[in-house]
């Protein structure tokens, strides 16, 4: 804590002064260590924890099993319901008023009833259709097969699930695709692209920086909705399956514990994944610095390299000003003299890197 | 630079454009050479920049003939009557015509020299290494080659506006328009940006400038055009409309920003 101040600001390496006591904080802080310490403590010897069964159960086949369909029922309905998402919310945005309306009444139906409803529906599927035929309508159908055989109850869990959250990634992305400036829209229809091209070229990798972190959300909640298709029923999966274990051996809590401790570890890697995959997006805006291969080449241009203060603390400057907007304090080149392109950083660069923060890609090879 | 005899580059005949019961163009008539320069001046809401983007089918004219380069701007003549363009025949019209605009817009998720690639790639399909040459040469044209892979939110405003000349650039159009081009900038860098544009004239660009740097205009343009409520009110030799106004709305115009 020495580079930073209590309220989260850099302190000034160059100034001594009586930093401010927080006492409150910290006896706080030790009050709060104490009642967690008390509730493990008693924890690890209450009986109903049961934990020499969690031991047993949490690498058990079965279990280990379920949480790799729970994992492929997350993956397979999230990447449906991506792909369908984005169609939706672009029909939503379209000119064409029967195409919007198709996805208006779409998202109608699937946000206003409940997921768990769906799934039950689509476990009926079978007894409401009993055989899917293709083929011309008022006709003898070319093929037709029954619809239990069709459609196992793996594909129907991942369908219910899949077109459920559709409807919501669709609003997300909506939302993403509407928070783009308009300008860059006009910008790219002037330069001659179709509407086509500026929606993948331009508006879309811009709201993929306004997509993300709510569609890292929809995952996280996708991986646990998985436990509602049950419903269906599909029994499988991690939740149905440590229930099912639990009915026979009666080992209801220890059980329960083993399924959080599977949900909580698939959560932290798609946290991890959303993670990186923001950096990925920010790139351009996020950042306040110019690309590695740039800076080195103007700082091996010039010999200027910013360094502050040796072995002092770090000045860690956070960005202040909103990203679009053009550096408060440009480098001033003379007008079309571009040798002399004098390469300054703005003053508010970070001159060091905070350590958490990895250098960002090269501007090339990055499609 | 006015070559009389060959077709103009922008007719204008009796353009008209309304935004509901609206009125922002009132019938404007009027003609630009090819290689002239044409300044646009005016108070705000004028009309200038809507004319502007109707000459690019950004805004769709409500009445009245555009056409660049003799061809008509947005629609299809045939058996005398007229037919609303598919988006792509509009959108192989706008390649030959270039803008810059106010608040610059270039991609914030691409350098500058991917900025300036990018429709080259895209919307004439031309090979990779060829169009980053072509690039490459266009930055250091507005004396940008040392910041060829920054990002925009890297570059200052005037950087910006110099590479989204060489974004339009990059197209090669027959016509330029500039659309207020330094006014989102910091008056430390305004002159930047418009020495390229001097230069681009001098190369014998069209251009029809939007603009509020009367300097500017009675420099380097060829003729002004002073519109107000939608309509042309005068037009002429930039060094005529500016020392000797004859309307009093220009010359109450003028003697505010001069």
């Amino acid at each position: 804590m020495a580079d930073t101040a209590a309220n989260g600001r850099p302190t000034e390496p160059g100034i001594k002064a009586i930093r401010l006591r927080h006492p409150w904080r910290n006896i706080f802080a030790v009050v709060l260590l104490l009642i967690v310490a008390l509730f493990i403590a008693d924890a690890a010897v209450r009986p109903a924890f049961d934990w020499p069964a969690v031991g047993k159960y949490i690498f058990d086949q079965r279990i280990s099993q379920a949480a790799f369909v729970t994992l492929q029922l997350t993956v397979y309905s999230m990447i449906i319901a991506i792909i369908l998402g984005v169609t939706l919310a672009i029909m939503r945005l379209s000119p064409n008023p029967v195409v919007s309306s198709i996805a208006w009444v779409y998202l109608w139906v699937f946000r206003g009833t409940p997921v768990y409803v769906q799934l039950v529906f689509w476990g009926l599927i079978g007894t409401i259709y009993q055989s899917i035929d293709i083929g011309l309508p008022f006709t003898e159908p070319w093929v037709s097969f029954p619809t239990r055989v069709a459609l196992s109850a793996f594909i129907l869990a991942i369908v219910g699930l899949a077109l459920n959250e559709a409807a919501y990634m669709a609003e997300i992305v909506r939302a993403g695709l509407l928070s783009v400036d308009s300008g860059q829209e006009e910008a790219a229809t002037a330069l001659g692209m179709s509407w086509f091209q500026t929606m993948v070229r331009v508006i879309v990798p811009q709201s993929m920086r306004v997509i993300i972190p709510p569609a890292g959300n929809e995952v996280i909640s996708m991986l646990k909705t998985t436990s509602l298709v049950t419903a269906i029923p599909f029994t499988l999966e991690l939740y149905t399956r440590s229930r099912d274990i639990s009915a026979v051996t009666f080992e209801t809590v220890p059980l329960l514990i083993v399924a959080s401790m599977w949900y909580l570890f698939f959560t932290s890697i798609l946290m991890v994944g959303q993670y990186f995959l923001e950096k990925r997006f920010a790139r351009g805006i996020g950042d306040r610095r110019p690309n590695k291969k740039a800076d080195g080449a103007t700082a091996s241009m010039t010999g200027v390299t910013p360094v502050v203060g040796g072995n002092q603390p770090t000045v860690v400057l956070p960005p202040t000003d909103p990203p679009t907007d053009p550096p408060t304090d440009p480098p001033t080149d003379p007008p079309n003299d571009p040798p002399n392109d004098p390469p300054t950083d703005p003053p508010n660069d970070p001159p060091n890197d905070p350590p958490n923060d990895p250098p960002n890609d090269p501007p090339k090879g990055d499609r | 630079m006015v070559t009389a005899l060959a077709t103009p580059m922008v007719v204008a005949d009796r353009v008209s454009k309304s935004f509901g019961s609206n009125e922002v163009l009132k019938s404007i008539s009027l003609e630009v050479q090819s290689g002239e320069v044409m300044c646009l001046v005016g108070p705000s809401g004028s009309g200038k920049s809507t004319f502007l983007r109707c000459i690019n089918h950004l805004e769709v004219v409500s009445s009245g003939r555009l056409s660049v380069d003799g061809e008509l701007i947005g629609y299809r003549e045939a058996n005398n009557r007229l037919y609303e363009m598919r988006p792509k025949e509009a959108a192989r019209q706008r390649r030959d015509i270039g803008m810059v605009f106010q608040r610059f817009n270039l991609f914030p998720h691409m350098t500058a020299l991917q900025n300036v690639m990018e429709a080259p790639i895209r919307v004439k399909g031309l090979s990779k290494a060829g169009v980053e040459a072509n690039a490459r040469a266009l930055l250091a044209r507005v004396g940008l080659a040392e910041r060829a892979d920054y990002y925009p939110a890297h570059l200052s405003g005037g950087q910006q506006q110099r590479v989204a000349i060489a974004r339009a650039l990059a197209m090669e159009p027959k016509l330029m328009l500039f659309d207020e081009p330094t006014s989102a900038l910091d008056p430390e860098l305004v002159g930047e940006v418009l020495d390229v544009m001097q230069n681009l004239a001098r190369d014998g660009m069209t251009m029809i400038v939007v603009t509020h740097e009367m300097g500017f205009a009675k420099e380097v343009a060829d003729s002004l055009v002073f519109m107000d409520g939608g309509v042309v009110v005068e037009s002429g030799h930039p060094s005529d409309v500016l020392t000797n106004p004859q309307h009093a709305r220009t010359q109450a115009f003028l003697s505010k920003v001069l």
